[in-house]
């Protein structure tokens, strides 16, 4: 990473942990709102984006990470950071389990297994009234009293949030990661010079179900509650738009989309109750005027500006000049 | 378990599967010709039974008025979905799925909104014309006379959609650009107007199937939620574009439920979803092949 970015991001972290100091406690909701979406909008680039797999249903590792705390909290009587420990794991073991069976398929396939997948477990949350409340959700969890305060909550949720998009930058570095886009953009030819596809993909979605299990236990810690909409797919799909906004082949992306999207949620919402009029109106003209997204955009057109401004071969050796 | 119960149910599953069908053939049709996975199918299947409410209230006693929302409501649907066609998905069709499908989501926030704001966010319902109300025995199993209508039609769609497909000149071809649309395009001919009528059919078919649903269901914002997921799933158990795939994809599905009724009404809405993850754990092509 350049230098210039490195201190960005750290300023940027600084002025985002002392922000509770100075904004009053709407904003630091929001923002606290806007990290576990974004991890869990980056979570599920890690596949998308990089992976170039149809997760049409991330969002039911988000809901599984949140029930698993919130019934671990309330129905079994756990301490609360077991329960953090346990949510993320059981989302990964639901990537793992649904990873083993969607894998096998193509595309549009693999996406339409997970759609009816998670629907299933969408409708486990739905009607299992005595442990997960049904249609009503889980309220009022209790947390421990040091992360009830909202600026104790959203400090932890910062931290945990910077971690997890730390671990996520290795893991899209690493050679894994390179491996997973090199099978995205070339899906026939990777298994001839004897990559494991499928070992590769299954691990990725584990790992995005871990990271999105993350993201479902921070918003237990925001919200303190849980309802089964967090599994419904509307919300998954409006995760993919979050990634397309931010543009889905850059890393920070997803995070800028989903901070957007909250923010026009909250934002217009206020104002009219037809705020998904707006947003659906915003992703046709994404798609037809920034396909690639904001950041994919801006970095085509940096790299268009780089090359422009230096110093051109001379085109001699072309024959028709 | 008493026989009688279990034929009742078997009965009003085949009546919901036929709903299935005919909405799940639109959107089959829709994939298999345009290969687009039409995210806003559900939510023409809502207005359908929106506007067949209205057309019916606005005909007040008139005895045809059940009649007259059954041809308005998919005629108003298709134009909705013809004039999305035309202006903008038409341009679409070299982009990838994914693109399509968050197009398609964004014109499916739009008309569900739009749903909204025309007929408020409350319950609505239908009454079925008199001759059509009460019930008639079968075997015993006393069946809503409605249930006639429904299980009437379902047929009756699938043997006009073949006869389209197979006796009209518009259908074989689509049927051709659905297996290779380059080479229906290098015989010169217009696959842009084929697109267009295929994609008209299709989602004239979701608002029959809302307009056939109403006078059973209460016609409200978020009917078009889980029907929309179920006729995806019943397209791809089917094998993708395949008429007769969707027509035994909707009695598994619709029988499942009833059935699942029978044996754990709690979860009995979780059946379907099952039996669509095992059918594509043996058959991930889904049970039938070949395109209509």
């Amino acid at each position: 990473m350049v230098n210039g970015t490195r201190l960005g991001i750290g300023a940027l972290l600084a002025a985002l942990l002392a922000a509770p100091a100075f904004l009053p406690p709407f904003y630091v909701y929001l923002l606290a709102l806007i990290l576990v979406t974004g991890l869990l909008a980056t979570s599920l680039n890690l596949v998308l984006g990089f992976g170039g797999m149809y997760q049409f249903h991330h969002g039911v590792f988000y809901g599984i990470g949140a029930y698993t705390l919130a019934i671990a909290i309330t129905k079994l009587n756990w301490p609360a950071w077991a329960g953090m420990v346990a949510g993320p794991l059981a989302a990964a073991l639901a990537g793992l389990l649904m990873g083993l069976v969607c894998v096998r398929l193509e595309r549009l396939y693999f996406g339409m297994l997970q759609l009816s997948l998670g629907s299933f477990v969408w409708i486990v949350a739905l009607r299992w009234y005595p442990i997960t409340g049904g249609d009503n959700g889980l309220h009022g969890i209790p947390l421990p009293a040091g992360l009830q305060p909202l600026d104790s909550a959203y400090r932890f949720i910062l931290v945990t949030v910077a971690a997890s998009l730390l671990a996520l930058w290795a893991v899209v570095r690493s050679p894994f990661g390179l491996t997973l886009q090199a099978i995205r953009d070339n899906p026939q030819r990777c298994p001839v010079v004897g990559i494991p596809v499928r070992a590769h993909q299954l691990a990725a979605m584990v790992l995005a179900a871990f990271f999105a299990g993350v993201a479902g236990i921070l918003y237990v810690v925001l919200e303190r509650s849980v309802f089964p909409n967090m599994l419904f797919w509307v919300l998954s799909l409006e995760i993919l738009v979050m990634c397309l906004l931010g543009g889905w082949f850059t890393f920070l992306g997803p995070l800028l989309g989903a901070a957007l999207v909250v923010a026009l949620r909250v934002f217009a919402g206020r104002h009219t109750e037809y705020w998904t009029l707006i947003l659906g109106v915003l992703l046709i003209l994404l798609i037809f005027f920034l396909p690639e997204g904001i950041l994919g955009t801006l970095r085509a057109r940096r790299a268009q500006n780089l090359r422009v401004s230096m110093p051109q071969p001379t085109p001699a050796g072309d024959a028709h000049g | 378990m008493d026989p009688v119960a279990v034929l009742g149910q078997i009965l009003v599953g085949l009546s919901r599967a036929m709903i299935l069908f005919i909405v799940a053939a639109g959107l089959s049709l829709v994939l298999g010709v345009l290969r687009v996975p039409n995210v806003f199918h559900g939510s023409l299947y809502m207005i359908g039974a929106f506007v067949a409410w209205t057309v019916a209230e606005a005909m007040g006693e008139h005895p045809a008025r059940l009649w007259a929302a059954l041809v308005a409501a998919p005629l108003a649907t298709a134009a909705v979905g013809l004039v999305v066609e035309r202006t903008l998905l038409c341009r679409l069709y070299q982009r990838e799925h994914l693109m399509l499908i968050l197009f398609t989501f964004g014109v499916m926030l739009i008309l569900n909104d739009l749903v909204k704001l025309g007929w408020g966010p409350t319950y609505r319902s239908l009454v079925p014309p008199e001759a059509l109300q009460g019930s008639v025995s079968v075997l015993g199993v006393a069946l809503p006379r409605y249930n006639l209508v429904l299980l009437l039609a379902g047929p009756l769609v699938a043997t006009a959609l073949w006869l389209f497909a197979h006796r009209t000149r518009i259908g074989k071809i689509a049927r051709a650009a659905a297996t290779d649309r380059e080479m229906v395009a290098v015989l010169g001919i217009d696959v842009g107007r084929v697109f267009a009528v295929a994609f008209g059919v299709g989602c004239l078919l979701a608002g029959l199937g809302g307009a056939l649903v109403a006078p059973t269901t209460s016609i409200t914002l978020g009917m078009d939620h889980t029907l929309l997921i179920e006729s995806f799933l019943i397209v791809i158990i089917g094998g993708l574009g395949n008429l007769w795939g969707a027509l035994v994809g909707s009695l598994l599905f619709g029988v499942a439920h009833s059935v699942g009724l029978l044996i754990w009404p709690q979860f009995a809405i979780a059946f379907p979803y099952a039996i669509t993850a095992g059918v594509l754990l043996l058959r991930p092509q889904g049970l039938l092949r070949s395109v209509w």
